[in-house]
């Protein structure tokens, strides 16, 4: 609550619904819910009990505790940046939200930190967390070693090998990587993994998820930790600007950067608010295989269950999980949070699909034209930019959500399969020539 | 203690319907003596074989077998019965051949489904889908009820769901009241309170009391929390079968003398099955080594027993 309070500018908005929902009963309209086994549903019950005392009642000074950490060790604010070429090419006002310039160099601390914190007020011992393209397992492993908590983290076989710097980073932090190697080695895998790992462990151990996902309490909070990037970006836009933006626009894939990019706009009517996904290699589904070549889980998923909550879901007709794919690891997952899947229902967020193509494209444009190399994930709100600016008004935040350091690798390697307009000749690095 | 199986079964017809005992052939499982409750995934390693299994565990003595249907994301499953799932999937298993299954089956043993939610939930989601509205929202389905109207009709008696929580129940609930069915519970060694509570109020036919915290998964250890989640549920009237690492007659004298009124065990056969995949034996043999294990179990089960109620049967 205080949270809210502190960081809205205009004193006359006492109730922001939106900026709030959930937080009562883990309800998203139908969406969310506790579907869990029940080892670990005490431990639940334990973590929204925290949750309501620590991050919305501020016991202890938590959330002073926490806003500390995230200046003093993770670096916030992070700036509102005017983007000048883009705005030039799109005859737009686009500014770029760095969440690239926190500490770790993507938006996943902001969750991780809070989560590592609330668990050492909880008076837990051990920390576990799944990780897709592993900046979730790198913030996780940077807030445990900041915070002195013993950690592990279980990876995709697949993604372990996609990911290798973030690999190096975790275990330099001190922590355990444990490779997945069922089902596709993806994230799907790695987040089953760890509930596993849960349901044994629970009493000495909380499971830092990483994502708006999972059961009640976990999308309410990780959207709460997020909140900051839209909490600052709001004020930053009307200190700088007078003004409200026109249009957010930030990447999906479970949507932690989206919420955290949407919740402080969710109440302001006036702003159009777009997830972008990850259209992948086609938005067509074989259910022969399984296999769903996207991770386009708000724009053609259907309702179900899946790691603890009601959410839209890429599944087969029976209502087996398919197995999704995206060019950026972040992205590649069959579900999405709860709270965006009624955001899309209700018509208050629109969700978009960017293939990898244009994600690609969007990487290039980015780092050739403004000087920043986003991640992969991040790449897709840009090819959107790209693909959509007539969808756009006039005055558009963009969440940079990671930098792309990590995806130097996959990002030589693709483009060097495709003709991407304006990219360097990378044939070189790939042993192409 | 003695008295409590017996009262258990007779109380069904006493019990407000959202209480417990639907299924009589369940009640009458743990009517006199302890009950074995076997599990196997269904189509592990491949359709007959399956068939073949199971039915092996009925001669074995199982007095309910339970029927895992497999789903993509077992998140409640150790390493031994993952394999198994990931087995049947690529066997092509899936919710109808599940059914037909079932039909097909020779058994005494009453039949309890042990899936996830999403299947259950998905069973029927089809037809309200290609009624979707132009904005392309799905017209809300009768969640459950599709799913729990054929498993009645495929003759099941009830369901196991791992990951459907007292909370989020009640639609399955009510579905299983109307058609008859049983809906059992897992309680957890960290299950206290109102938790509890919930629980027990919602249960049917028999409680799945979780021996250890984790997975499932054939340890040698039996937990000694085992005995302080039956001593929490010993007001409850309701069977109270135990699971998660029994694996031997050993341990299911151990678990029925502490005062289990049934042993659940899964991963111990599901090792038999997967080894029988690997080294290609014939299924005759696996069958037979199926039904031994699940003699041994029931001579175990049957001894504890025994050993409690001071009265040996011979």
């Amino acid at each position: 609550m205080s949270e809210t309070e502190s960081t809205t500018t205009d004193a006359s908005e006492t109730t922001r619904p939106g900026r709030e929902r959930g937080r009562e009963d883990g309800k998203f309209g139908r969406y969310g819910g506790q579907y869990v086994p029940e080892a670990l549903m005490p431990a639940i019950e334990e973590l929204t009990d925290a949750y309501e005392r620590y991050v919305l009642g501020n016991e202890n000074g938590f959330m002073d505790e926490f806003r500390e950490r995230l200046a003093d060790f993770g670096g916030r604010p992070t700036p509102l940046q005017r983007a000048d070429r883009l705005s030039e090419r799109y005859d737009r006002e686009i500014y770029l939200k760095r969440e690239d310039l926190l500490h770790g160099g993507a938006h996943k601390l902001n969750n991780a930190l809070g989560q590592v914190l609330l668990a050492k007020y909880m008076g837990k011992e051990r920390i576990i967390a799944e990780t897709g393209a592993g900046q979730h397992g790198t913030a996780t492993a940077m807030a445990a070693a900041h915070l002195d908590m013993p950690c592990t983290i279980y990876m995709g076989e697949r993604d372990i090998n996609r990911q290798r710097p973030n690999v190096f980073r975790m275990k330099l932090n001190g922590s355990d990587v444990k490779p997945v190697t069922a089902g596709r080695g993806t994230l799907k895998e790695a987040i089953s993994e760890t509930m596993r790992d849960w349901a044994a462990t629970v009493e000495d151990t909380h499971y830092v998820i990483g994502s708006i996902v999972g059961p009640h309490p976990f999308p309410v909070m990780v959207r709460d930790f997020q909140a900051v990037i839209s909490e600052e970006a709001r004020k930053q836009s009307l200190d700088r600007v007078g003004e409200l933006p026109t249009d957010v626009v930030a990447c999906a894939g479970g949507g932690s950067n989206t919420m955290g990019t949407f919740a402080a706009f969710v109440d302001d009517e006036s702003v159009a608010l777009h997830a972008v996904e990850a259209g992948g290699s086609t938005l067509e589904v074989d259910e022969e295989t399984g296999v769903a070549p996207n991770s386009a889980s708000l724009y053609t998923g259907e309702e179900g269950v899946l790691h603890g909550a009601r959410t839209k879901l890429l599944q087969d007709s029976d209502g087996q999980i398919m197995e999704s794919h995206s060019i950026s690891s972040g992205l590649d997952y069959a579900g999405v949070g709860p709270e965006l899947a009624y955001l899309v229902d209700e018509g208050r967020v629109t969700p978009v699909a960017v293939d990898d193509d244009a994600a690609l494209e969007g990487f290039h444009r980015l780092s050739s034209t403004e000087g920043i190399i986003p991640a992969l994930e991040t790449a897709h709100a840009f090819g959107y930019l790209e693909e959509h600016t007539e969808d756009l008004g006039e005055r558009v935040i963009v969440n940079v959500s990671g930098r792309g350091d990590k995806d130097l690798d996959a990002a030589i390697e693709e483009t060097d399969k495709r003709d991407v307009p304006g990219a360097p000749d990378m044939s070189m690095f790939t042993g192409g020539m | 203690m003695a008295g409590e199986t017996p009262a258990a079964a007779e109380s069904a017809e006493e019990r407000t319907d959202d209480q417990t005992g639907n299924s009589e052939a369940i009640a009458a499982a743990f009517a006199d003596g302890p009950a074995y409750v076997p599990y196997l995934a269904v189509g592990d390693p491949d359709y007959e074989s399956s068939l073949a299994y199971v039915e092996a565990l009925d001669r074995g003595g199982a007095d309910i077998i339970e029927l895992g249907l497999p789903f993509s994301e077992p998140i409640a499953e150790g390493s031994t019965i993952q394999g198994a799932i990931v087995r049947a999937l690529d066997g092509g298993m899936t919710p109808d051949r599940f059914f037909e299954f079932v039909e097909e089956l020779d058994v005494d043993a009453p039949l309890v489904c042990m899936t996830y939610y999403n299947l259950i939930y998905q069973y029927g989601a089809g037809e309200a889908r290609s009624a979707s509205d132009a904005s392309g929202h799905a017209a809300s389905h009768d969640g459950p009820r599709a799913f729990v109207e054929r498993a009645a009709e495929a003759g099941l008696e009830g369901f196991v769901v791992p990951d459907l929580p007292a909370e989020e129940a009640d639609p399955l609930r009510t579905a299983c009241d109307e058609f008859g069915l049983d809906l059992v519970f897992i309680v957890a060694p960290t299950t206290r309170g109102d938790r509890l509570e919930r629980i027990m109020s919602r249960v049917s036919g028999y409680v799945y009391v979780q021996a250890r915290l984790g997975t499932t998964g054939a340890k040698t250890e039996v937990s000694d929390r085992t005995a302080e989640s039956l001593d929490r549920l010993r007001e409850y009237d309701v069977p109270k079968a135990v699971g998660f690492g029994i694996s031997s007659g050993e341990h299911a004298e151990r678990i029925v003398a502490g005062g289990a009124d049934g042993i659940i065990v899964g991963s111990a056969l599901v090792d038999i099955v997967a080894e029988g995949a690997e080294n290609d034996d014939p299924v005759e043999e696996v069958a037979d080594r199926l039904t031994a294990l699940s003699r041994e179990l029931k001579a175990g089960a049957e001894r504890g027993y025994e050993s409690r109620i001071g009265t040996p049967e011979s």
